[in-house]
């Protein structure tokens, strides 16, 4: 083989040519051919699975009847388009009218009050995602950093993270949805309910990873970078600002990896229970509905669900690797 | 093109009823941005309408109508405020006003439809039912069919040790009563509850075990083999003859022809807060189900396209299209006119009668609900408070006024006294007088009578 390779080289006058030539290749194949093929190999098994499996709403869906429903699902949400802005001319209309009759008139316009579209389900998903996220990392970095420079506070929270990491959200949300009904209480609330209670439940469950990383980051800083900062008399919150939270950006990082993909999968299963108008409502709806459609819709959603939680990975993982200095961590 | 000339001719008279109805009668309603809740099952058919067909619109309410993952979510919604008026069983304003359950002040302007429910049993139990009973000329069974041919079935999984579960849609759903009535028309003790010892589960001396389990979870719970039979509204009957895996052998028009069925619920407060919102909402529900009832049901076929979008009940059109159209398919493919099984309209059927909720308190004490003995004024003075006939006279008045409906499609207004003649089309042949309630409960076989504790 590598005779052949400085072979082609010398025949071509070009050193390495041939050389790099099989690089190349070897990483498209690697990257692009392989992958593909595992793909192709997916949906052959699956679309041949499907087949065979009888429900009582009919063939499982295959890879076709997915892609129908998500077709479907488009038509849909240009047709609730329209009759949202059917409903604006209507409301115009009588607005006209009003004011005709009473010069008087306050004009108040009303937003459609039309159903949720799969688009706008997605949207409100992730914005109830990123919010319950965006909460726990907030409670998460303080509680971790000072777990993580006192070996106090770790033997007395230690047992207590033990505990309420493995909860299941499912057992977090009676609980939350009784308090914040008792709690949340206004004549015209900003958020709804349904939104705090899956927020909330969100936060609860990925705060756990955070903290423990946040905390290991923080307690595994190189005994000599303490020594500098000893030297240099830093005050306590230069210490933390300077010294620290660098020096746990790699471990947060991670934390907050791992935080992210289980708020993601926390949300559907609270989505369904609290009726949160996202993605897992739409899961449940589907499921609710058993129409002979509603199999491939689910279907529809759960390739939605898990491309999304890939995205949302890889962001966090762009974001590391802008913001932290180890590049190293970044490609685990 | 005709549809679309339909179309053009709707959004004509819509714009003609909104410069009619910004007439100076009733008032602008206090609140209009309002959401409603509803269960996926085809009797929300009024809401859908008003909805799509822009009757809230008319009345200058922007309603969001959501679906609710069970009953106990959706009540609990209305009394917490999270829902301005829901779609609910007619047993949930009364068990909720005199502290059943959940105790909360809810009331009823308006009656939503009449029947539309059924008994459905796993396609085993059907195979053993089929033993027990009288076969017609044609090879299909007569009906109705008693509960007195599932007797034995259920002495059958007794004998074995194995309990025989059945499924209703909530306690103090109508489908519980219903359930009941047939099985004690047959024979069959479904159990008592007894709140202040602690069941509340109702199966004390029960010889069929009933437990509640949501509407659309019905088919797949028996495929699941949970429960052998259920009872509940449709389309989840039809949707058992479809998937092939069990079969409905009564309709609730057969236990009481043209029994009231659903309601709409809102709270008391929210009703005093709000009397124009509620008159206007009244009116709108009344309009939607005058539609739906329309020139002998002309638009029942518009009406199933509309409820088989997924925000609305969601299940196939042909599922939801036998009962609204007039058919009941019993065993897969004996189908049957059952012509009023969905009244949305006639006969009256969105008037609120007090007699209606003295027939749901009366059920509610002979199974145990209600523990103690109450005098007949009880009963009246209960019903008075809930069901909400003046709201609906107004609304109704108002409508006539605007000759947007006609005077003889509503009971007399200055007549009616909210209590139907006695009635006597059940299926255990017993005479109900909404007058005497106590008389009523102490001729049923099974049953707790005066003075009885369960």
């Amino acid at each position: 083989m590598s005779t052949l390779i400085s072979l082609t080289d010398r025949m071509l006058g070009y050193p390495g040519f041939a050389a790099r030539c099989k690089a190349l290749l070897h990483t498209l194949l690697q990257e692009v051919a392989v992958p593909l093929f595992g793909i192709c190999c997916f949906l052959m098994v699956w679309s041949l699975a499907a087949r065979h499996i009888q429900t009582s709403l009919g063939t499982f869906p295959g890879p076709a009847a997915v892609m129908e429903q998500a077709q479907n699902l488009v038509v849909e949400y240009k047709e609730e388009k329209q009759k949202a802005a059917d409903f604006y001319t209507r409301q115009a209309e009588r607005t006209a009218e009003k004011l005709a009759a009473d010069p008087n008139y306050v004009v108040k316009v009303r937003s459609y009050t039309g159903k949720a579209t799969f688009p706008q389900q997605i949207v409100t998903s992730l914005v109830t995602v990123l919010s319950g996220f965006a909460v726990a990392l907030v409670l998460a970095l303080p509680i971790g950093i000072a777990i993580g420079l006192n070996q106090t506070m770790n033997s007395m929270f230690n047992p207590l993270i033990q505990i309420f990491k493995p909860v299941s959200p499912l057992a977090w949300l009676p609980l939350v949805t009784l308090v914040v009904s008792a709690v949340y209480t206004s004549e015209d609330p900003a958020f709804s309910k349904s939104f705090i209670n899956s927020m909330l439940t969100v936060a609860l469950c990925s705060l756990w990873p955070m903290v423990i990383n946040t905390a290991v980051g923080v307690a595994s800083i190189p005994q000599d970078w303490v020594n500098v900062s000893r030297v240099l008399r830093l005050s306590w919150f230069n210490h933390v600002r300077k010294i620290v939270l660098p020096a746990a950006v790699p471990m947060i990082f991670t934390g907050m990896r791992l935080s992210l993909g289980v708020a993601w999968m926390v949300l559907i299963a609270a989505e369904m229970l609290a009726q949160n108008p996202g993605l897992g409502k739409f899961v449940w709806d589907e499921f609710q509905n058993g129409s002979s459609n509603s199999l491939g819709r689910i279907m529809v959603a759960v390739l939605t669900i898990g491309l999304i939680g890939f995205l949302l990975d890889r962001t966090m993982l762009q974001l590391q690797r802008w913001l932290s200095w180890d590049k190293a961590s970044a490609s685990r | 093109m005709l549809v679309r000339s339909i179309r053009v001719a709707v959004t004509a008279f819509a714009l003609v009823v909104s410069a009619v109805s910004s007439a100076q009668d009733i008032g602008k309603p206090e609140k209009d941005q309002l959401k409603l809740g509803f269960i996926k099952l085809t009797d929300m058919a009024p809401l859908a309408i008003a909805y799509e067909k822009g009757y809230f619109e008319d009345e200058g309410l922007y309603v969001t109508l959501e679906a609710q993952a069970n009953w106990k979510v959706l009540l609990d919604g209305v009394i917490e405020g999270r829902l301005d008026g829901a779609h609910m069983l007619a047993g949930q304003p009364i068990a909720a006003t005199i502290g059943y359950g959940t105790p909360a002040k809810i009331i009823t302007p308006f009656s939503m439809d009449l029947n539309g429910n059924a008994i459905t049993v796993s396609n085993q139990v059907w195979m053993e039912m089929k033993k027990n009973l009288k076969m017609g000329a044609d090879g299909k069974p007569l009906h109705p069919i008693s509960a007195a041919a599932l007797k034995p079935v259920i002495e059958a999984y007794a004998a074995k040790g194995k309990p025989f579960n059945m499924a209703m849609v909530f306690p103090v759903s109508t489908h519980n009563y219903e359930l009941r009535y047939w099985l004690a028309a047959g024979g069959v003790n479904p159990g008592f509850y007894d709140p202040p010892h602690g069941e509340t589960l109702g199966q004390k001396g029960a010889q069929a075990f009933l437990s509640v389990t949501p509407p659309p979870q019905m088919p797949a719970t028996l495929e699941a083999g949970t429960i052998f039979g259920y009872s509940v509204g449709e389309p989840w009957n039809q949707q058992a003859v479809f998937k092939g895996i069990g079969v409905p052998v009564i309709t609730d028009y057969e236990i009481w022809k043209n029994n009231p069925e659903k309601v709409f619920g809102l709270t008391e407060d929210f009703a005093k807060k709000n009397p124009n919102t509620v008159l206007h909402l009244t009116r709108a529900l009344i309009r939607a189900a005058m539609w739906l009832d329309a020139d002998n049901d002309a638009h029942r076929p518009e009406a199933v396209k509309i409820l088989s979008q997924p925000n609305y009940v969601g299940a196939d059109p042909e599922v939801i299209r036998n009962s609204m159209t007039g058919t009941f398919e019993y065993e897969k493919g004996d189908k049957r006119p059952v012509p009023d099984f969905n009244v949305f309209f006639r006969y009256k059927a969105t008037y609120p009668y007090a007699s209606d909720a003295v027939w749901y308190l009366t059920q509610m004490r002979r199974w145990g609900q209600i523990s103690d003995d109450k005098p007949d004024s009880w009963y009246a003075e209960t019903a008075a408070k809930v069901y909400r006939a003046d709201i609906y006279a107004a609304a109704a008045k108002s409508l006539i006024a605007k000759g947007l409906a006609k005077a003889s499609d509503f009971p007399d207004f200055v007549t009616e006294t909210g209590y139907r003649p006695p009635v006597k089309e059940f299926i255990d042949g017993m005479e109900y007088d909404g007058h005497k309630p106590n008389a009523y409960i102490n001729g049923f076989a099974i049953g707790l009578k005066s003075g009885q504790k369960p």
